[in-house]
């Protein structure tokens, strides 16, 4: 139990202004800017807008800047920011099959339709740490142009399984399309939960947990060999309706990461043997995340594809309930706080116990 | 009141104006607003107003609908002197993009307006995006690979 606590009232304030002092570091070191970390800490800001669950380059910027670095703190400034602002209401829903495309690879296809697109990726460089970037002034880079744009036709990687009948459909089957769609910003989450509300909840949840549990379908704990069928990175319009217009207009346009990964599936009773999905979507560059959530995503899945849950990670209320890492941090973090009465009272109750085990022994001795 | 007749579809929609000026830059807009805005009179409707829009996914890309997240939105209204309406919503907190981008819908929609301003303000800025897109689709593109599957020595 916490119990509130009076006074402290300059020190917290010099405690604070002791961390804007250390916030800003050396004066000698010239003040970073907002667009410094836009546009040179692309993956934080991407970081913090997808478990932020808000897409604002700026503003997430500014939670970094605020917050040190400290991504998770940046995330929870975000959370309480966005309570301040009132809901225009729902885009419709993104058309990621006519988004424009900085990267898109397959795993499970080398030659599909439109090419296998590397894009600005880490993957294939040598992890050596490249110390001519600790110099100042260095050349600008540029990219390589092509003579030729991109084939416009990128169809999904696994339409093409689809096509063949090999894999379920993705726009059929567990779901209702004009079904109301659950919104865990509106509504507590309750068990067992829907698709939208677990895709929902892993979109915002935190990486580094996303990824333990995608690890541990890996490792064996649920038994789904996946592949990654496609990862996809570019910008997407998005759309919403205004009440006024009665028509949909483009409002923007965001960056986001795709993956869907294919798992094998032995088929069931009513199923025939086929290949099953698993989906993630997250806000900017985040493909680490997108895989992650798309391997927790078809494990959560189990129920309706008429699998024995036997691991954490199909355990829709272990995984939703403990994901987002503002609650987690909150509950973890909180008992750092002045205990004081709470503890007082243990430490009587253990007192009090001694002190009557000590005396039975003395009884007993007698 | 002229109007153009077709909200939703055509090169030189409603739809199609809003969205290029959504996406211009701010410096752009008020290149062209110093040019061919500044001397509209006009009032508020709704200033502009920060907000949010909860963007939809869909799992698969064309499956179950589900909410991936918010996005900051700038809202702005504007009531022209001759009674024409203007809207504009714009990803992002932008007071002055939402302002200038409502003004121009509302003289967009002028027939007598309309052509000039299409010419004049939204083809160069649809333009000007064209060529960014194109450029970064060229840039893409230099990274299209082809992997090679080695056939190992015991298979061949």
């Amino acid at each position: 139990m916490y119990v509130a606590v009076k006074g402290g009232e300059k020190a917290i304030d010099n405690a604070h202004k002791y961390l804007a002092e250390e916030r800003r570091g050396d004066t000698n070191v010239s003040e970073l800017s907002l667009e410094q970390i836009t546009e040179q800490l692309s993956h934080a800001v991407s970081r913090v807008m997808a478990e932020g669950s808000l897409y604002d380059p700026e503003l997430a910027a500014l939670a970094i800047k605020q917050a040190r670095g400290d991504l998770i703190e940046a995330i929870f400034l975000i959370r309480a920011y966005r309570t301040t602002l009132p809901r225009f209401g729902y885009s419709n829903a993104l058309d990621t099959a006519d988004m424009t495309i900085d990267r898109r690879v397959s795993a499970t296809f080398k030659d599909l339709p439109g090419g296998q697109i590397l894009g600005p990726t880490f993957d294939y460089t040598h992890r050596l740490l490249d110390f001519a970037l600790a110099a100042e002034g260095l050349e600008q880079p540029r990219a390589e142009m092509s003579d030729r744009e991109l084939d416009p036709d990128m169809p999904r990687v696994l339409e093409l399984l689809n096509n063949e009948g090999l894999i379920e459909s993705a726009s059929q089957g567990f779901f209702e399309d004009d079904a109301p769609v659950g919104d865990l910003t509106r509504e507590p989450l309750e068990f067992p939960a829907s698709r939208d509300l677990r895709l929902q909840n892993l979109a915002r949840g935190d990486e580094g947990f996303i990824l333990a549990l995608g690890y541990s379908t890996q490792r064996g704990y649920a038994r789904n060999h996946a592949f990654v069928g496609e990862v996809r990175l570019g910008d997407v319009t998005v759309e919403f309706t205004p009440e006024e217009l009665g028509f949909a207009i483009d409002i923007g346009d965001i960056t986001i990461t795709e993956c869907e990964t294919v798992n094998q599936f032995q088929g069931s009773k009513t199923l025939p043997a086929q290949f099953t999905r698993g989906y993630g979507l997250a806000f900017g560059h985040c493909e680490r995340k997108v895989i992650s959530m798309a391997l927790v995503d078809r494990a959560l899945r189990c129920h309706e594809l008429g699998e024995e849950q036997v691991a954490p990670v199909q355990d829709d209320e272990f995984v939703l309930s403990h994901s987002d890492n503002i609650q987690a941090t909150g509950f973890v973090e909180h008992i750092k706080l002045p205990h004081y009465v709470d503890f007082q009272s243990e430490l009587e109750l253990v007192r009090r116990l001694r002190k009557q085990a000590q005396e039975s022994i003395m009884q007993a001795a007698e | 009141m002229d109007t153009i007749p077709d909200p939703a579809s055509g090169n030189s929609s409603r739809k199609n104006w809003m969205g290029t000026l959504a996406r211009a830059s701010e410096t752009d807009l008020e290149e062209f607003w110093d040019l061919y805005g500044k001397a509209t009179e006009y009032d508020f409707l709704r200033p502009p107003e920060f907000g949010l829009v909860m963007v939809q996914g869909r799992a698969g890309g064309n499956g179950q609908k589900f909410n991936l997240g918010e996005m900051s939105v700038t809202r702005c209204s504007v009531l022209l002197s001759d009674g024409t309406v203007g809207h504009a919503y714009i990803a992002g907190r932008k007071r002055r993009h939402a302002e200038i981008a409502a003004v121009f819908d509302a003289l967009l929609q002028n027939q007598k307006r309309h052509d000039k301003l299409n010419e004049m303000v939204i083809a160069p800025l649809a333009d000007k995006r064209a060529r960014a897109l194109s450029d970064r689709s060229r840039k893409a593109a230099a990274t299209k690979v082809d992997f090679f599957t080695m056939v190992r020595g015991e298979d061949a």
